[in-house]
């Protein structure tokens, strides 16, 4: 059996737990704490602090395992373990919120420095009304044209998809020695 | 859809940032601790600023930058109150009192000090209305905002802030592949001049710091402010050493290339089928 991973990354709160639930054959097995600071309990109630774990099994002699990455920065101790060995990464940022665009380009950078994979970024939120328009974060977040940008909403199984499917296009476009 | 937020997580520079490179068309609404200001955009260039109730009709603005003298300036506001900025514009010309260069250089330096002012708001909400412009009768510039955002990220001083921004100095940096942008139009300091002759993929930051006689605090408050004009771009450095799994794909074996493909294409039926 051989298996692959993805990592989902971003900031707290960004939504990355509920991205793997959408699409992960079994329950995510998320290491929910309730939160301690009061700032972040503002916005929710309890975050991932080790990390987020879902599955796709392909066939039967391959599983795709999705990890997320605790939210909270105490925990990016973390970080660089998740990213061993992976195929891949996204980054999910939250349209509403863009008092965390700065740290999630800091995360996209720290993991771009760990491995230089593929990746995406996913502008999750999408369907709420005080949603930043996708071509005015790419601005905010400083990313190149060439970097996909997918508008998400991670609760909606078809738009999680097509995040998924856009990384796996552009780690394929890499293998072809073509650009991210 | 929505364009706003807090001062507090989007300074004043990284939005002139956005619009100028978004070529937006509106005007940036910022409601300060004690009065809101209305800076104008037209395809990303400066049109119109207004801060509070401040008088910035024509005639207040060339008073205050000496092309009207005080005896001119009170004749017009008793006699010519009710002639709009244009009207006045044009008499002022016609009559071979000012030139339209020296009114539209006035404007613009009047206007560039209220977004110089604006750089010291850090804290209030802004938004930016969508193709909403300052009145009809008031009198547009078209000022590029490069020079402005370089400015702002100037005054920028805040040490961990800028931490956030560039927190590796071992990364190179090369400059983003803009052909609309001018480098030699740009009023670089002395300063980043040295550190621009220095961009190269294969030079660090931390080297250009070094080459260049700069502290850490010093190199990163230049390359910031070279990010914020959409001048550069921050990559990994060429011939860095490989990461640890870059040594493993290099070390695998040609023929597992494809199967990697195949792995992959398998990935992708599977999911396109949930």
């Amino acid at each position: 059996m051989q298996t692959v991973k993805m990592v989902v990354t971003g900031p707290f709160s960004s939504g990355k737990t509920e991205f793997i639930r959408s699409v992960s054959e079994i329950d995510v097995v998320a290491t929910e704490r309730k939160i301690s600071s009061d700032a972040e309990k503002t916005v929710k109630q309890a975050t991932t602090v080790a990390m987020d774990f879902g599955r796709i099994t392909v066939d039967e002699d391959l599983v795709l395992y999705l990890f997320g990455t605790p939210g909270q920065k105490r925990f990016d101790f973390m970080w660089e373990i998740l990213s061993e060995g992976m195929l891949g990464f996204i980054v999910m940022v939250d349209s509403t919120r863009p008092e965390t665009f700065r740290e999630a380009r800091s995360i996209l950078e720290t993991f771009r420095a760990y491995a230089p994979t593929p990746y995406v970024v996913s502008a999750n939120k999408q369907d709420a009304p005080d949603a930043w328009d996708v071509e005015d974060m790419r601005h905010a977040l400083r990313l190149d044209a060439k970097v996909k940008l997918l508008p998400c909403v991670a609760t909606d199984k078809t738009t999680v998809k097509n995040v998924l499917l856009e990384l796996l296009y552009s780690i394929l476009a890499e293998m072809d020695g073509g650009a991210k | 859809m929505a364009l706003r937020g807090n001062l507090r997580d989007f300074t004043v520079t990284q939005l002139l940032n956005l619009i100028n490179l978004a070529h937006k068309t509106g005007t940036l609404v910022i409601e300060g601790p004690s009065e809101v200001a209305r800076v104008a955009f037209r395809d990303g260039k400066l049109a119109y600023a207004q801060v509070g109730q401040e008088d910035n009709r024509l005639a207040t603005v060339l008073h205050r930058s000496n092309r009207l003298t005080a005896g001119q300036y009170n004749a017009i506001i008793q006699r010519a109150a009710h002639v709009t900025d244009k009207e006045l514009g044009l008499l002022l010309i016609n009559a071979g009192y000012l030139s339209q260069g020296d009114i539209l250089t006035a404007l613009q330096a009047y206007f560039t000090d209220v977004v110089r002012r604006l750089f010291t708001w850090v804290e209030g909400f802004f938004r930016f209305e969508n193709e909403m412009m300052p009145p009809e009768d008031r009198i547009n510039v078209r000022l590029d905002l490069e020079n402005l955002i370089i400015e702002g990220a100037r005054q920028l001083r805040e040490w961990e802030q800028l931490q956030d921004e560039i927190p590796s100095l071992d990364m190179a940096l090369k400059f983003t592949e803009r052909p609309d942008t001018n480098i030699q139009k740009m009023n670089l300091s002395v300063e980043e001049w040295r550190v621009v002759s220095f961009i190269n993929p294969k030079n660090t930051i931390r080297q250009i710091g070094a080459a260049a006689k700069m502290g850490d605090l010093e190199i990163r408050r230049i390359v910031y402010g070279l990010l914020q004009a959409g001048l550069v771009e921050v990559v990994r450095p060429e011939g860095a050493p490989p990461t640890a799994q870059e040594r493993t794909r290099a070390a695998a074996p040609v023929q597992d290339k494809e199967e990697q493909k195949s792995l992959v294409n398998r990935l992708i039926t599977r999911i396109r089928s949930i």
